[in-house]
């Protein structure tokens, strides 16, 4: 009795994982090696069960890397792979130069005032998304609140282009990744003993030297496990480019959605995915790596 | 204040909270806004607050999105409970490191490839798309999300409460209901409404797993948005912020107030021993 409810408890979530994640993945494998085709669904070889075994092999035999060989000979995917790699970093730096600061006046304010300070770094982050990428449109517009304002101040004489360039999406990567930067930094600040800066200091360093020996230093997990966080989900990101960047912003998010919705290519689309995966896959085992020794580490 | 916290501390929590907040701040403001030109200032007025509830496009994607948050958040709670039960106490069994890799593998898989696989998941199976399958689709992801929040809480306990309770004789299911499940339960709330605000926020999913029968609201506030800034969208903003400005700092201050009175139950039990 006590077994079968435990297998119960085993099969039903593993049941439903290997169902809706495993096999969708075995899908897009399938279907990244074979052919588009004006049908429907639009790509050939299609699994002939009633062949049975024979229409296995006939589909296998079918496979091949063509779609493959195209993301490498049309310059748009890899041009696009680049670019969301490249973005991805730049935001991921500029997200570390604006959460780090705030990460560190939150750990050095008083005990009382951080679980407000901390809830205001959450709340943002359960508001939606959308809406947060979206306020941005307002005002990096030509005739929006930022351009209003220094026309207003006189520091120009005509107004900036700044939606629809790369200048937008970095902005609107860090305004909506910051708190994923700004948490883990702040966690390890905060258990960062307050006596090891008085000695620092006692035995002569400056509290700039203080900070850069021995904060730094201690604070580098957090640092690490933030940038992982903003970077890992950007590469593959599609809201932000679509609503922020122009027609120059090259992502590859943006690329695998046109590819579907707008050219209909699925084996394409699906080869574009595989890709992106097989990207994403050095820095996920290298987060998980740091994440394992660090717990390690803590015990 | 604290002697550490300087001048430089200061200014960088005030620039960073404005830049936070300042957007948001905006965007409240100007769904207030009388013109319908939405960079210009023309008074007061709630008229764009009466024309969302009267636009029935919006209205129904708003029942849609609800209902897919409540079902697909209840189903992933289950589920993501279940699972990070067998993930810390189920001990070893056939497949674990798979079962472990896919409960942490939708984390960090980009929206558009879980998107685009489970659209081709239900194409091949020849399901009608439409709200049941945005609900799997979601349930799947958020199930993930609750089963690290809930697992994390699980480690955390003492197993040996549960220990006692089957050594009173407790059936396993009478000891997960009196003994685990309340140790666990601000945790599976917590893991609930991650997953129902995730269900809320997404986009990219569900657009793929929907059909042309069921729209949810980010979808309409996507190809709504993508025109341009509009006071309809900015009034529709501003209540999604507000109901989520009262629902997290009400939690938190129930959070609060039921650990200040955990710790005086705990202080009067030590007293009167």
């Amino acid at each position: 009795m006590v077994n079968f409810r435990r297998f119960f408890l085993i099969l039903v979530p593993y049941g439903w994982l290997l169902m809706l994640f495993l096999v969708p993945f075995g899908i897009v494998l399938k279907i990244s090696l074979s052919d588009s085709a004006l049908a429907i669904p639009p790509y050939v070889p299609k699994l002939d069960l009633t062949a049975g075994w024979a229409g296995l092999m006939d589909m296998l035999r079918a496979f091949d890397f063509e779609n493959f060989i195209w993301l490498t000979e049309d310059n748009l995917y890899w041009k696009a792979y680049l670019s969301s790699v490249w973005i991805a970093f730049l935001s991921t730096v500029l997200a570390l130069l604006v959460g780090f600061p705030i990460a560190y006046g939150m750990a050095n304010a008083s005990e009382e005032w951080r679980p407000t300070l901390m809830m205001l770094v959450i709340l943002p982050f359960w508001t939606s998304f959308l809406i947060r990428v979206y306020s941005w449109i307002g005002i990096l517009g030509t005739q929006g609140y930022l351009n209003q304002l220094l026309l207003w101040l006189g520091v120009i004489d005509a107004p900036l282009v700044i939606l629809n360039t790369n200048i937008a999406v970095y902005i609107g990567i860090v305004y909506t990744y910051l708190p994923f930067m700004v948490l883990p930094i702040y966690a390890t600040l905060e258990k960062l003993d307050g006596d090891l800066l008085e000695a620092a200091e006692d035995l002569g360093c400056s509290r700039f030297q203080a900070f850069w020996l021995v904060t730094v230093p201690l604070a580098k997990p957090g640092v690490i496990a933030g940038c992982f966080l903003v970077f890992i989900p950007v590469v593959g990101e599609f809201v932000i480019p679509s609503l922020l960047g122009g027609s120059r912003t090259l992502m590859i998010g943006k690329v695998l959605w046109d590819e579907f919705f707008s050219n209909r290519d699925w084996p394409v689309a699906s080869a574009v995915a595989v890709v992106l995966l097989l990207i994403l896959i050095i820095p996920i085992v290298l987060f998980q790596r740091q994440q394992q020794r660090q717990q390690e580490a803590e015990r | 204040m604290n002697k550490r916290f300087s001048w430089f501390n200061a200014t960088s929590l005030t620039l960073g909270f404005a830049f936070l907040y300042l957007p948001i701040l905006i965007l409240v403001i100007y769904s207030f806004n009388e013109s319908k030109l939405v960079t210009v200032w023309a008074g007061f007025s709630t008229k764009w607050y009466g024309e969302l509830f009267q636009n029935e496009a919006f209205m129904d994607a708003a029942i849609v999105t609800l209902k897919v948050g409540v079902i697909s958040s209840t189903i992933a709670t289950v589920l993501g409970t279940m699972a990070a039960y067998v993930l810390v106490r189920g001990g070893r069994f056939f497949g674990r490191t798979l079962f472990s890799g896919m409960i942490y593998a939708p984390l960090v898989v980009p929206d558009v490839i879980t998107g685009l696989s489970l659209l081709l998941l239900f194409i091949s199976l020849g399901v009608d798309r439409g709200v049941t399958t945005i609900v799997l689709a979601h349930a799947t992801f958020s199930m993930c999300y609750v089963s690290v929040v809930v697992s994390s809480r699980l480690v955390s306990f003492d197993q040996s409460l549960e220990e006692a309770a089957l050594d009173l004789g407790c059936t396993p299911w009478d000891a997960f209901r009196s003994v685990t499940l309340p140790i666990i339960a601000p945790a599976v709330i917590s893991g609930w409404l991650l997953a129902f605000t995730l269900s809320l926020d997404d986009l990219v999913i569900a657009s793929f797993a929907s059909g042309p029968s069921a729209t949810t609201l980010p979808m309409k506030i996507f190809s709504a948005v993508r025109l341009g800034v509009s006071p309809e969208i900015n009034a529709l903003s501003t209540i999604l912020i507000g109901i989520v400005t009262v629902g997290v700092v009400s939690t938190s201050i129930i959070t609060k107030r039921t650990a200040v009175r955990r710790r005086m139950q705990e202080q009067a039990a030590v007293a009167d021993r």
